[in-house]
């Protein structure tokens, strides 16, 4: 007598699906945000950045530095916009942030290097943002041991630089030209449906009971699975379209490449979606009203953004920050993805990954029944 | 027809109450409806009306008291209480971003009303709707509104249909037809518990009950509840009334001063006193005679007393 009963949950999700029709702003948003979000982060964020604008103040005229500079203009990381003879003027460039580095040739440069004494070049970068003068500094230094080499010849190649004692071969597996799109894309699909799925489910009960259909509802045989339930399904079905729009784009757009089996990705996705959604269903039996269920999905959807390992390396968070990641489901959906996508994961490498989401979609959904069911009493 | 009186109650319970926090919003209410009977429900505003009528219908459990609800036990059996009962909230609460089909389309599927097309059909024909069945319900008027939502609560053939203010902003032509149709239901044998404010609605009820603050004050037929209360009531009819109004309010006996147009109506439950309280401002100018305590006055009445024995 109180078991699920198909007849009532498809009534729900006829429903649902009707209401989702006629509200077209929401949906066009469902669509909107993904296709929004892919542009930002796959388009215009890089954290390999190049061609920074740089100063150079070279108090040496002479065939070295000429050499000098023009292998820092080779290695894209270095755009030469000024040069300029006074310090004043190079620490005001810095200071305005119209340059990123001022590189400085000291007077002696050619002499010093000439009789072996190795001339030291000073290198000022504006580091207020360590992420965008990294990746330029470290290749710097790597230029400095071989910069010259081609110019030292005869007499002067005892001047080249020799080997260290020991050599490093390294191999970047999954991602060897370091190409941000290929992390960022996949990241983007948990990021999106955190975003989106968690509100629209949280709207959709605070709504019935912001407009009193709640009442007449609970006064139904409907018993609180099959509205939960009946409520999920049609989102699945939008959250379905993300991730194809993302794949999509990911292949067509960014050219991710896809190593492993995309059955596997909607699988997993389908786990990752009812647990946003039940989460979303959580919040709304918390909130008063709408504009609160909207604030509830912000408060988790930061964290899922910035503690998830999406924006920053997890590892590099300090342990407390990195529990409060593994609570999130989007941190175990982003390392399922970007294992299936970039490294070719199987069922059984992302098993470890998969049990939390399952634990997680269990809970909110018992958190969510329970609470549903004393929403009048 | 059964033979058994008690087979025949649609609603028998006892001692019914429910309290929020520490606050009685029901306080220990009995009530008995019997089959085919239209019941009305009467009180201010917060007495307890809604949250009677929700314990009823399953959508709260009472905190004590026992009783049936169409032969179910109101604490224990909702599940099957919800499949057999109409309930018509106080507010439109059908989709309004569904069309008049869709939302009927909906509750039949929510209760399995077997032929579903055929239920929605009937249905909109017995609205007047046919035409408009892909309109938005959200772009009817009140009265329109008030029409799809009984339709609605009907279509899964209840026992009993339970109506919260079904009639609170609907104009008068409206309210009309909507009782025709209550009286409709009800000779086919439909069991109607009906809230309401307005006097004219309580007295098309075959009964009423009173609540106020939570405690049901009187019931019966209309002459019943307007005898048992004892109420006198005179009515004045001559020039400055208002001065004589003012001169009656206060004096020991006199309850009510209420003016009706040219007339004055002066009630009270101490007939002696209230005589002595007209004799004392009695005027050759004016016109009295004794009258009959129309529902209202006893309303008034009794809820004056009820402030003073339960807040």
């Amino acid at each position: 007598m109180h078991r699920f009963t198909f007849h009532r949950f498809w009534a729900i999700v006829l429903k649902e699906f009707i209401q989702m029709k006629r509200d077209r702003v929401t949906f066009g948003m469902m669509v909107g945000i993904p296709l929004m979000q892919l542009m930002l982060f796959g388009f215009a964020i890089n954290s390999d950045p190049k061609h920074l604008p740089t100063a150079i103040r070279a108090a040496d005229q002479g065939p070295f530095t000429r050499s000098f500079v023009e292998a820092l203009r080779q290695s894209d990381y270095f755009k030469l916009v000024r040069e300029t003879d006074s310090e004043a003027e190079a620490a005001r460039l810095l200071q305005l942030g119209e340059v990123q580095f001022v590189i400085n040739i000291p007077p002696d440069f050619s002499r010093r290097l000439l009789r072996g004494e190795r001339p030291t070049v000073l290198i000022e970068a504006d580091a207020t943002d360590p992420a965008a003068s990294g990746p330029a500094l470290a290749a710097a230094r790597s230029l400095a041991a071989g910069i010259l080499d081609r110019d030292l010849t005869g007499p002067l190649a005892r001047l080249r630089s020799r080997a260290g004692p020991v050599d490093f071969e390294i191999h970047a597996h999954y991602n060897p030209e370091n190409i941000t799109q290929y992390n960022v894309v996949p990241g983007l699909m948990g990021v999106v449906l955190t975003m989106t799925m968690v509100v629209i489910t949280a709207l959709a009960i605070t709504r019935e009971r912001e407009r009193g259909t709640m009442e007449n509802l609970l006064a139904t045989p409907v018993r609180p699975f099959e509205v939960m339930a009946g409520k999920i399904l049609p989102y699945i079905a939008v959250g379905y379209i993300q991730v194809t729009l993302i794949l999509l784009a990911a292949r067509l757009i960014f050219d991710v490449p896809m190593v492993g089996n995309l059955v596997l990705i909607y699988a997993v996705a389908l786990v990752f979606i009812a647990a946003n959604l039940a989460m979303g269903i959580t919040f709304s039996t918390l909130a008063q009203n709408q504009l609160q269920a909207v604030q509830m999905a912000f408060f988790f959807f930061l964290p899922s953004i910035l503690l998830s390992g999406f924006m920053f390396p997890f590892r590099g968070m300090p342990e407390w920050a990195q529990w409060i990641g593994a609570c999130l489901p989007n941190t175990h959906f982003l390392r399922i993805v970007r294992g299936i996508l970039l490294k070719g994961s199987g069922v059984s490498d992302i098993l470890p990954e998969l049990w939390p989401l399952l634990l997680f979609l269990a809970v909110a959904m018992t958190v969510g029944v329970k609470r549903y069911r004393q929403t009048l009493d | 027809m059964s033979s058994d009186p008690a087979a025949d109650l649609v609603i028998d319970v006892a001692g019914i109450t429910k309290r929020f926090g520490d606050k009685t919003v029901v306080n220990a209410i009995d009530l008995q409806v019997r089959r085919g009977e239209i019941y009305g429900f009467l009180g201010p505003n917060g007495s307890g009306k809604t949250t009677f009528i929700r314990m009823l219908c399953g959508l709260l459990t009472p905190d004590a008291g026992s009783g049936t609800c169409i032969g179910c036990d109101v604490r224990t059996q909702q599940a099957e209480i919800k499949r057999n009962v109409g309930y018509m909230t106080q507010r439109f609460s059908y989709y309004e971003d569904l069309t008049i089909r869709e939302n009927l389309d909906f509750i039949c599927r929510i209760y399995d009303v077997p032929d579903r097309a055929a239920a929605v059909r009937r249905s909109l024909e017995r609205l007047g709707l046919e035409k408009r069945s892909h309109q938005l319900a959200g772009q009817l008027s009140g009265g329109w509104k008030q029409r799809l939502a009984l339709a609605a609560c009907l279509i899964h053939s209840p026992r009993l249909l339970l109506l919260d203010e079904p009639t609170a902003g609907v104009d008068p032509k409206a309210r009309r037809d909507f009782w025709d149709e209550i009286h409709g239901l009800a000779a086919d044998g439909l069991t109607v518990l009906i809230t309401t404010h307005y006097m004219d609605e309580a007295e098309r009820c075959d009964r009423l009950a009173y609540i106020a603050y939570g405690n049901l004050l009187a019931r019966g037929t209309l002459d019943e509840v307007i005898a048992r209360a004892g109420l006198s009531t005179w009515t004045v009819a001559g020039p400055d009334l208002r001065g004589l109004a003012a001169a009656l309010r206060g004096r020991p006996g006199v309850e009510q001063v209420v003016a009706f147009g040219n007339t004055l109506h002066v009630s009270g439950r101490d007939a002696a006193n209230l005589r002595a309280a007209i004799d004392a401002v009695r005027d050759p100018r004016h016109e009295w005679a004794q009258a009959e305590p129309g529902l209202e006055d006893v309303f008034i009445s009794m809820m004056d007393e009820a402030k003073d024995n339960f807040r």
